[in-house]
């Protein structure tokens, strides 16, 4: 099917949730609002025109440099594809602004599970109803959100897990896992030698 | 099994129940290759609980790409998925070109087809030896290895590099190929389907093989949607997904090949997907090199650091930064289109997705990458979980997952 009539049929079926649509590069978007985001990507789903039955990628996005656009401050962007149909349309879909929360779509796919948790990690938008609303890539004790625009791409900063993981490897050198420390016994093995050479002279 | 080494790491857990204890598998671990941990609630060999963690190698790509440019975010491309990064470098370039509107000489889109169908055979090689290995045929993994090997000078003899190659540009590559290139790579593709037949008959019929792989790991076709696997493992489930088929790239639209699929979706029919796979990687190569046109390899308004100076972009050399010996490379505001494109590629773990939005700066304002590895580490528990253990290195297997890739 036509991208533009995809749009047209999104627009008919959801008149009060698309806030716009657009073509760049012969890709079209929808952008909607979140509220009722689990409906408008049931119905691409499984509606027997649409059959959006893959779900390519799932991102956040901040948008605080361009909200000048009309644009709330974060957006989470699907990119569907039909193999059966052979068409694709990407959804932005608007994050509320009150808590920066939106509805999880592990209920249409599961292998949203780890995209939506990597969204939380690096951009903190919360999932409601997702199953397992943990950090993904960075560790449990993180502060911030690195995607976010006001997080810097350098710092003086020192995470606060490398002080543990040091006292930790102190902790551990105690076993000594059988190996010897290399320069004392290097040592002691020579001059032993030595030892038993001048002895034997 | 393993010596305690502290009160937090391997220690049995008894809940009542004597024979249910946890077990921290990775991150050091040879089967899970690369840096992931997998924490197992056991039931003596039964899997109850399987939890993945990755993040271990996480290096903040998408952040890292807002601050440099297009072309200068090429090199992360090549620590992605470090086994195939010519692939990488290839997805890269498609998914910038698509945004900036920059196109590429026919010359140059053949070279890339060959150096990504390279690519792919040396993934596979690899994830042929290392599977076959944890499962445990070992004879596979030196002869899997002796090709790759020759792959890998012809990468070599291209581009100086064996690994990472940063050989593809926006708008073309960056070097020509050459005669010699050519006649060795042909001598290659002429070998290597009786070399194929030679690892079918170590463990083709193999009765250990076949009781470690059918029937194991079984993803119906619309688990393995839901799940959103891509690549061989999806194709293993009996769908008709190869993106160089669906959306052709480069000049997958010049050559004819096949698209192997699989009906029974377990580990076999995924083994046997690759396999055939490698065949029409090689039947590509060789229709690339009876193909392959003359003409330009890099075109003229692709932005990049090895072409002269020309309308608004300017090369300068940083004297204050970094000392003088750095070329810094400037795009004037103004000169890239405004939007967002998402492109994919068939990289040889299944598709990678490029998610580019550009605000009219030279740098991109989001870039994400769909990293097939990742979702397909988010697949093992709904694999391994009632299996047992041995099945959940044979699974991690079958999965072909690269954890650079992974953790970006």
């Amino acid at each position: 099917m036509e991208s533009m009539e995809i749009a047209k049929r999104l627009q008919a079926q959801f008149p009060d949730e698309v806030l716009d649509a657009y073509e760049h590069q012969g890709q079209r978007a929808v952008i909607v609002s979140g509220e009722k985001i689990v409906d408008i990507l049931r119905w691409l789903r499984d509606d027997s025109l649409m059959d959006f039955k893959h779900l390519m990628s799932l991102c956040a996005v901040d948008n605080i440099k361009r909200m000048e656009d009309g644009l709330l401050r974060f957006e989470i962007v699907y990119n569907l594809y039909s193999i059966n149909k052979k068409h694709s349309i990407r959804i932005r879909a608007q994050v509320r602004e009150a808590d920066h929360s939106i509805d999880t779509v592990t209920t249409l796919w599961t292998g949203a599970d780890w995209l939506e948790r990597e969204c939380y990690d690096l951009m903190g938008i919360t999932f409601i109803g997702h199953p397992d609303m943990r950090r993904i890539l960075l560790p449990d004790d993180w502060e911030g959100h690195p995607l976010r625009k006001e997080y810097p791409l350098k710092g003086k900063e020192e995470w606060i897990g490398l002080t543990k993981i040091i006292e930790k490897a102190e902790e551990l050198r105690q076993y000594s896992f059988g190996y010897k420390k290399p320069k004392e016994s290097t040592k002691s093995s020579e001059s032993s030698e030595l030892t038993d050479k001048q002895g034997n002279d | 099994m393993t010596r305690p080494i502290s009160k937090t790491i391997n220690v049995p857990v008894a809940d009542g129940d004597g024979d249910r204890y946890t077990l921290r598998m990775g991150p050091q671990h040879p089967a899970t290759h690369g840096v992931l941990r997998v924490d197992l609630e056991l039931d003596g060999e039964t899997i109850l609980k399987c939890t993945p963690h990755v993040g271990y190698l996480h290096r903040g790509f998408e952040k890292l790409a807002e601050h440099r440019t297009y072309a200068q975010s090429l090199i992360l491309t090549d620590r992605l998925d470090y086994i195939a990064a010519m692939s990488n470098n290839v997805g890269y370039c498609v998914a910038v070109e698509k945004l900036l509107g920059v196109s590429c000489p026919m010359r140059a889109k053949y070279i890339r087809t060959i150096v990504g169908e390279m690519s792919r055979l040396c993934s596979h090689l690899l994830w042929l030896a290392t599977h076959a290995l944890d499962i445990g045929a070992m004879t596979v993994f030196l002869y899997c290895f002796r090709e790759r090997e020759i792959l890998l000078d012809l990468f070599e003899k291209l581009c100086g590099a064996r690994l990472t190659f940063s050989y593809t540009r926006i708008g073309g590559v960056r070097q020509d190929v050459t005669a010699d290139f050519m006649s060795e790579l042909q001598r290659f593709v002429d070998i290597f389907p009786s070399k194929v037949s030679d690892y079918e008959t170590l463990i083709d019929t193999n009765r250990i093989w076949l009781k470690r792989t059918v029937g194991i790991g079984v993803l119906s076709a619309d688990e393995a949607l839901s799940l959103g696997l891509t690549g061989a493992c999806l194709r293993g489930s009996g769908v008709d997904y190869d993106i160089r088929k669906h959306r052709p790239y480069d000049a997958y639209d010049q050559v004819d090949f096949e698209v192997p699929i699989g009906a029974d979706g377990d580990i076999y029919a995924r083994y046997r997907c690759r396999m055939e796979e490698m065949l029409q990687s090689n039947k590509i190569l060789q229709q690339c090199i009876d193909q392959l046109p003359p003409g330009p390899i890099f075109n003229d308004d692709a932005p990049d650091l090895v072409m002269p100076m020309q309308g608004e972009r300017k090369i300068e050399a940083d004297t204050t930064t970094y000392g003088s010996g750095l070329i810094k490379f400037i795009d004037e505001h103004g000169s890239h289109p405004v939007g967002d494109v998402y492109v994919s590629t068939e990289v040889p773990k299944g598709e990678l997705g490029f998610y580019f939005i550009s605000d009219g700066s030279g740098h991109p304002y989001r870039m994400h990458i769909r990293s097939p590895s990742f979702i397909h580490i988010g697949a093992i528990p709904y694999l391994a979980e009632g299996g047992f253990i041995a099945d959940l290195i044979a699974n991690i297997g079958t999965l072909d997952v690269v954890l650079g890739e992974c953790d970006r």
